[in-house]
């Protein structure tokens, strides 16, 4: 066999590896679409998007306040977590010496490792009891806790991505900014962090998507109540929670409201996704 | 290659025959395979202490016992994921329409404790109360925490306290008994429902209409929310299935049931 012949045959294979990549996805959102056509027709698109009312066994099938849950939460986890995750890859990039920056960086990244059931452990056993006692009211089950555990979970996503963005802006733009006077302060607020801005961007947008899609911790921190909620210490249902806690006993239509759930959320996270990457190649 | 394949291709008929004579010798003298059970977490615990019981007396046996809910083991016994599908209610009508050949045995009875955290002083609710309670959902004075959809324990106690009535959407919904008596156990204002079998010192059970939720008034009938723990089984028990089910309602099994906190039925 000449090494053409194997050059020519290993690249038919990684091609084919690649698109068996691309194929799973094309067939898991073909199938999820499928189930949930059954749902998307009785029910009625609008209402099932825009119902504020889920009662399976009455047959109301609303998921508007499911959207609300997801999106809130995620944001408030944003909220909590861009700040830590700036101030931690400003620190990697740029401020701390080799030493100090060995023992953080594998910390934040290790916190990847934890599986998201121990997060929604120590939120629960640890988290809801302070938050159910600075309430004054309630389990603790909430919004707030649920944003805290998503904020952790997040952290090394967005902190990685932005050290990495700071890292790319060329050296000569520093100095610059130093040869003129600049504080090293000055340089990263002036200089740095607005020629990373994309990348930084990507990354908030990236830790989103994670965000939304996050179910387990989500489950047992949130109290899963399919409400608006008007506070942060109320409860409330992601998208991901009400699949996960009704799947395993759904029938019928019923099974078929929860696929469709799961494709809202699909899209929602593609879109979201996207719109990082978009962001990521558009970076410095 | 092809003279392989042929000699493998030979190997087949020998491996069915083997196959057959195991499955054959399996049904003679004591039982042996592999059992599987899920669904109510009501029933999960006591299933759990049956099964080493079975399975200290037939070491040949394995009987897998999981979660999910009873609406999930009466799902999973109908598509065969289970040989036996836990449920702490009756069938409903849309199962056994969708499933004509489930087959229902009663295996022993339980409450529906409605239970509040330790320190909170009240001892008594009526039905009424609970129900007001359960329809008006969290306030300031209580945090009612619900069962998800597909849950026994939470038919039984939407049929039999709820009436008709929905239970507020601003409950919080937890997935297992477990769960809940976890989180009454650590919130000084909820009120939950959770099986008999699971209360503990770690909750206080309330005593509904002035009656006690314990095993005797379950048994009589004088505690209003009581219901029979069921294993559901795809046509009549037969073989393994049928062994384990007798045992869990033989005398021993029985005094197992009580053991662990459950009613027994005969």
């Amino acid at each position: 066999m000449s090494r053409y012949f194997i050059d020519r045959f290993s690249r038919r294979i990684v091609f084919i590896f690649g698109m068996v990549a691309f194929l799973i996805l094309v067939f898991i959102a073909v199938f999820i679409l499928k189930e949930s056509l059954p749902a998307l027709k009785e029910v009625g698109v609008v209402n099932f998007l825009f119902g504020t009312k889920w009662y399976p066994s009455h047959d109301a099938f609303g998921i508007l306040t499911m959207v609300a849950g997801s999106v809130i939460t995620a944001l408030l986890a944003l909220v909590i977590a861009v700040p830590l995750a700036l101030g931690c890859a400003i620190l990697l990039a740029e401020v701390a010496p080799p030493r100090i920056r060995n023992i953080i960086r594998p910390a934040v990244e290790l916190l990847v490792g934890i599986p998201s059931v121990v997060y929604g452990l120590v939120g629960m056993i640890v988290l809801c009891p302070v938050i159910a006692r600075l309430s004054g009211t309630g389990s603790g089950s909430s919004i707030l806790a649920a944003a805290i555990v998503l904020a952790i979970m997040v952290l090394p996503t967005i902190t990685s991505i932005s050290e990495d963005s700071l890292r790319a802006v060329p050296i000569q733009y520093k100095e610059g900014a130093l040869a003129l006077g600049a504080t090293r302060w000055q340089a990263i607020h002036h200089v740095l962090l607005p020629v990373a801005r994309s990348g930084i961007t990507a990354a908030i947008i990236l830790g989103t998507g994670r965000a939304i899609g996050e179910t387990m911790a989500m489950i047992m921190v949130i109290g899963n109540s399919p409400i608006f909620p008007t506070s942060i210490f109320q409860p409330a249902r992601t998208l991901t929670g009400n699949i996960a806690v009704e799947i395993t006993a759904a029938t019928g239509i019923h099974e078929s409201t929860l696929f469709a759930t799961g494709l809202v959320l699909l899209t929602l996270v593609m879109l979201i996704n996207s719109a990082g990457l978009l962001a990521y190649r558009r970076r410095a | 290659m092809y003279h392989g394949m042929k000699r493998r291709l030979f190997l087949l008929p020998l491996t069915g025959l083997i196959l057959a004579a195991l499955v054959v010798g399996g049904c003679g003298g004591s039982p042996s395979g592999t059992l599987t059970e899920g669904g109510s977490t009501t029933v999960q615990p006591l299933t759990d202490k049956w099964g080493e019981a079975f399975e200290a007396k037939n070491p040949d046996v394995n009987v897998i016992v999981q979660g999910g809910g009873s609406s999930a083991g009466v799902k999973g016994c109908a598509q065969g994921t289970f040989d036996i599908g836990a449920a702490s209610r009756e069938l409903k009508s849309s199962e056994t329409s969708d499933w004509p050949d489930l087959v229902v045995t009663h295996v022993a009875a339980d409450g529906v404790a409605i239970v509040v955290h330790p320190t909170k002083s009240i001892t008594d609710l009526s039905l009424e109360d609970i129900k007001n309670i359960f329809a008006t959902g969290s306030n300031d004075t209580w945090t009612v925490i619900n069962r998800e959809e597909g849950s026994g324990t939470r038919e039984v106690f939407e049929e039999k306290v709820m009436g008709g009535t929905e239970v507020s959407c601003n409950a919080e919904f937890l997935p297992s008994n477990g769960a809940v008596k976890q989180k009454v156990a650590s919130t000084a204002n909820a009120i939950g429902y959770i099986s008999l079998g699971y209360v503990d010192s770690s909750v206080k059970a309330l005593s509904v209409d002035g009656v006690t939720c314990n095993e005797a008034n379950c048994r009589d009938g004088s505690y209003p929310v009581t219901r029979y723990l069921n294993f559901v089984t795809k046509g009549e028990p037969e073989g393994l299935t049928k062994e384990f089910i007798d045992f869990c309602l033989s005398s021993e099994g029985q005094r197992i049931a009580e053991e662990e906190g459950y009613v027994s039925i005969k």
